[in-house]
């Protein structure tokens, strides 16, 4: 379970998070939507501490993220990221690129590594790249690759940071059928995204996110459909047209 | 024929004429076997002593490096400060300096270790800059990755940006190490027998100059070609 409590995070005099409560329990899959500039992927930064945090509290299976005596690369470990940048490894093979941290950061053999690299780039599409610089690949390939990476290290949660707006329009259907698949599989997601179809198709629940703030949350047939609040309906009618 | 046949065949034909040349001439001078002896022990010398200067300059330059993209503004500007020195005082001036206090201060040591350290010193104040910027040359999203993966900061070091950062900044490395080579020949100024300063010593003696000149530019050219050639074929081999 991934807890944030009362989480407040500011660049300088900049308060970007402004007091985030938000709970996301195993299984569940929670899209979070909203402007440019609202905070949502400061928010998912701060879950696996890329980004430190000022007030508040944030949980990870009832660990406190930024605890000082936290060993933050234990923890994440339980937690896959995948960016709006794909950032392959560029100087590593496709392959390496997926089996590389199950070797230093878990200690696993070559053998088993490679094994659960090709597992998961065989579940993402890519097993005739094996051998293949990430140069070479298309985008989505190379997000695709990025995915395939963070499920190598067998993690419990998985956060998405608008992986599909940094691609061409072809391309992001095949990244979003894999993280269909990924859904259907029960993985815990937290997808930060612009895709508000996608966002309520796969989603339990759909946070808003408006300066800082959740202006609304609940389940998509709710905030997407439905929505309550001004500033959700003002943003749905601009994003969907 | 390819270009590059062609400028190889070109380097070939002007290297057999010089060394031609430089035969018939020794033959002919005053020049004796000993004398090529000493010439060879210089060149000796030349490459022991940046050889050593290379390897703890760079070495400093890597540690000094990673501490410019890693302290704080005030560690930065002490450390900056001396660097700056060290790049912008003629290599000459530190060496008759650095040999200086040594003397005033009456430390026994070898016009070697003078000519290494300062050498050194020198090389690092260039290598950290290379290194800096190739640490930095790392996107900060790519090293993002590397974390939320769960390496430790080492580990991003280790795997991710040196492999990375190597890649773009090996030619400024390698022209570095070429610059120290033929910067060593200013060690001669302080009394160190390397390649120039037994030439110089031979033509006070022998009064062959142009000679014995040409020679030492040809041995600079046969240390320093091999690096610049093995660095274009280790260049296209890391090439992503």
């Amino acid at each position: 379970m991934i807890e944030l409590k009362k989480v407040h995070k500011s660049f300088g005099d900049l308060e970007v998070l402004k007091g985030i409560d938000l709970t996301v329990k195993k299984g569940e899959v929670l899209s979070v939507i909203g402007g440019s500039g609202s905070g949502k992927s400061t928010m998912l930064y701060c879950i696996n501490a890329i980004e430190r945090i000022q007030k508040g509290e944030v949980l990870v299976d009832g660990i406190s993220v930024h605890d000082k005596s936290t060993n933050i690369n234990t923890l994440r470990q339980k937690i896959g990221m995948v960016f709006q940048q794909w950032n392959s490894f560029p100087h590593l093979t496709v392959l390496e690129n997926a089996s590389l941290s199950p070797q230093i950061v878990l200690g696993k053999s070559k053998e088993q590594a490679e094994k659960i690299a090709k597992e998961q780039l065989d579940h993402v599409g890519l097993a005739d790249k094996f051998n293949v610089y990430p140069g070479k690949l298309s985008g989505g390939q190379q997000q695709r690759l990025a995915i395939a990476r963070a499920l190598a290290m067998e993690p419990e949660y998985m956060l998405f940071d608008e992986i599909t707006s940094a691609l061409d329009p072809e391309l992001v259907g095949e990244v979003l059928d894999t993280l269909r698949l990924l859904r259907k599989e029960g993985m815990t997601m937290i997808c930060v995204t612009h895709e508000i179809s996608f966002a309520r198709e796969v989603s339990d629940n759909v946070a808003f996110f408006h300066k800082g703030i959740i202006e609304e949350f609940g389940p998509p047939s709710q905030v997407i459909s439905n929505p309550t609040s001004e500033k959700t309906k003002q943003f749905l009618s601009k994003v969907l047209q | 024929m390819s270009n590059k046949m062609i400028k190889y065949s070109i380097y070939t034909l002007i290297f057999t004429y010089i060394v031609y040349q430089i035969i018939v001439s020794v033959s002919a001078s005053s020049l004796t076997y000993y004398d090529l002896v000493f010439l060879l022990e210089g060149l000796e010398r030349t490459i022991y002593i940046s050889a050593v200067s290379i390897f703890f300059g760079t070495i400093f330059g890597v540690v000094f490096g990673w501490m410019k993209v890693s302290l704080g503004t005030f560690g930065n500007l002490i450390l900056s400060g001396f660097l700056d020195i060290l790049r912008s005082v003629p290599l000459i001036i530190q060496l008759i300096l650095f040999y200086s206090f040594m003397g005033i201060l009456e430390i026994d040591i070898s016009v070697f270790w003078v000519g290494a350290i300062i050498l050194s010193a020198y090389t690092a104040a260039f290598v950290t800059e290379v290194v800096r910027a190739g640490i930095e040359s790392v996107p900060q999203t790519t090293r993002r990755a590397a974390r939320s993966l769960g390496m430790t900061y080492w580990q991003d070091y280790r795997y991710i940006v040196f492999p990375l950062g190597l890649r773009a900044v090996f030619p400024a490395w390698i022209s570095i190490v070429l610059s120290v080579i033929k910067d060593s020949a200013l060690v001669s100024v302080i009394g160190y027998l390397e390649l120039l300063k037994t030439t110089e010593e031979l033509i006070s003696k022998t009064q062959e100059a142009l000679l014995l000149l040409l020679g030492i530019g040809l041995f600079y050219f046969i240390i320093s070609y091999p690096i610049s050639l093995y660095a274009v074929y280790l260049e296209r081999k890391l090439k992503i």
